[in-house]
């Protein structure tokens, strides 16, 4: 009832990962009681189960996630909206009008248009339904200002890191505002162009090398000596 | 025939590019490659060159062909005008559909269709230069752009030739040995699984050399396996030793 793999190990498609009494976990599958390993990814072992972070991943939605994503059609009673996943998602125009929907009355367009950006959580998805968004909650809605990047949303937990300890500190070491959609989009909004190029830089050296180790010292110390070079450009 | 060409194997067993019966074309693989695509793979096989861009899952276009409970994947093998030495039409030929549709079947048994229903994966198959062997090649590359798009795979597809010529069953077959040789056998494998996803000939084999020649392709797949699993990997490795001195200095 072996293992064959070391902990952190770069695995492939296909890798034999356990065999015998262990259960498989994320990005894994069993085949004839054997484990192996169907994403590219790290592989880990908690208790008796075998995952696999995967560094390559797209995002399926999940009921309760917040996601970033774009209206791209008007429709007759909501709007058809991208959020960068396999589906595209419904946003119900009942559900961002506290009052009743009448067509005769509301023009959509004018409170949504084509191409407008939203932060919306996914109220319900399953297997035989698009997803269906909801933004009747504090913090959600349309996006005003900021810029978007992505990343693979397989990387959003190392963004966030352990408790929140990366995020909180490009928060604070970059006074940006930055909100993560699970999907991969993240928005960040500061007070100059400058703060927000830089919570970027390390959000994108995080993605790059989420799979090493010292990576937190790595971006608290990128962050530090550019606010340094800023601070010099500015006497 | 064998009067109007010079010989393919010469009396010490060695073929016309150099090679001995058992042995592959130099092979270079690299991965991600299309930064707009959802994952690539570039592959030179000997002298064939091949580009494979995926996309998806995306939602399916023609609507028709969404399936409701599984995901549908779909390809398109296309050779450039300038692949060849005298142009291609580059119109989609009677060939060209076949090898999409191969391609894709040798593919499908990797992948988990069920997982996201009402969805499907394109796969583009751009040869820029063809020599010999480019189903292999492609079948080889698609593989590992799939496993760079993020699609959960059950392995890797590793594909390669070997065939007749000149009564000698060799590996790799090169676009004149295919040309004016005896047969052709293209393998498409699964190695951790041991399994055979696609099994072509071309022209005549007895029972033996049929059994010889479907073996040596396999392990030829097994050697291509190393390389491709090596190229996945690699992307990642760099950036790992590089951070890794970062951090020693």
């Amino acid at each position: 009832m072996p293992t064959y793999f070391e902990a952190k190990q770069l695995v492939t498609p296909g890798e034999l990962l356990a065999e015998g009494e262990y259960q498989a976990g994320e990005n894994t599958y069993v085949e004839a009681g054997k484990i192996f390993a169907s994403r590219i990814g790290l592989v880990d072992l908690d208790n008796k189960k075998v995952n696999v972070v995967a560094l390559r991943a797209f995002y399926v939605p999940k009921p309760g996630d917040i996601v970033i994503g774009s209206v791209i059609e008007v429709g007759f009673n909501g709007w058809t909206v991208d959020i960068k996943a396999p589906y595209t998602a419904m946003l119900r125009a009942s559900d961002v009008l506290s009052r009743p929907f009448k067509p005769q009355n509301d023009e959509l367009s004018q409170v949504l248009d084509a191409g407008d950006l939203i932060v919306a959580k996914i109220a319900s998805f399953d297997r035989a339904h698009d997803p269906q968004l909801t933004v009747g909650e504090p913090g959600l809605g349309k996006i005003t200002r900021g810029q978007l990047m992505r990343v693979t949303p397989t990387k959003i937990p190392r963004v966030i890191g352990r408790k929140g300890s990366m995020i909180s500190m490009i928060k604070q070491e970059t006074n940006c505002q930055i909100i993560l959609g699970l999907n991969g989009v993240i928005l960040v909004t500061g007070k100059a162009p400058a703060e927000e190029e830089l919570a970027m830089r390390a959000i994108k050296k995080i993605e790059d090398e989420s799979h090493t180790t010292g990576l937190t010292d790595r971006v608290t110390q990128l962050l530090k000596e550019e606010k340094a070079k800023h601070e010099e450009n500015k006497q | 025939m064998s009067e109007k060409h010079e010989k393919l194997i010469d009396k010490k067993g060695i073929r016309l590019d150099g090679r001995k019966a058992d042995e592959l074309r130099p092979l270079k693989l690299e991965v991600g490659v299309l930064p707009n695509a959802d994952g690539s793979a570039y592959v030179e096989h000997g002298k064939n060159k091949i580009l494979v861009g995926v996309f998806g899952p995306r939602e399916v276009h023609p609507k028709h062909l969404m399936r409701p409970d599984r995901m549908v994947l779909k390809c398109r093998y296309h050779m450039a005008p300038f692949s060849v030495p005298e142009r291609k039409s580059p119109a989609p030929s009677r060939r060209e559909v076949e090898l999409s549709k191969v391609i894709r079947e040798s593919l499908e048994p990797a992948l988990f269709p069920e997982l996201y229903p009402r969805t499907g994966i394109d796969v583009y198959v751009e040869v820029l230069q063809a020599d010999g062997g480019t189903r292999c090649a492609s079948i080889t590359a698609a593989a590992l752009a799939l496993a760079d798009s993020g699609i959960p795979m059950r392995d890797l597809v590793v594909a390669c030739a070997a065939g007749k010529v000149e009564d000698t069953v060799v590996l790799d077959l090169y676009d004149a040995e295919d040309k004016l040789g005896a047969a052709d056998v293209p393998v498409a494998y699964m190695p951790n699984l041991n399994a055979v996803t696609l099994l072509q000939m071309d022209g005549a084999l007895s029972p033996e050399e049929f059994e010889k020649a479907v073996s040596m392709a396999m392990e030829g797949c097994k050697q291509i396996y190393a390389m491709q699993k090596e190229a996945l990997k690699n992307k990642y490795m760099k950036i790992k030793e590089e951070t890794k001195e970062e951090t020693e200095e």
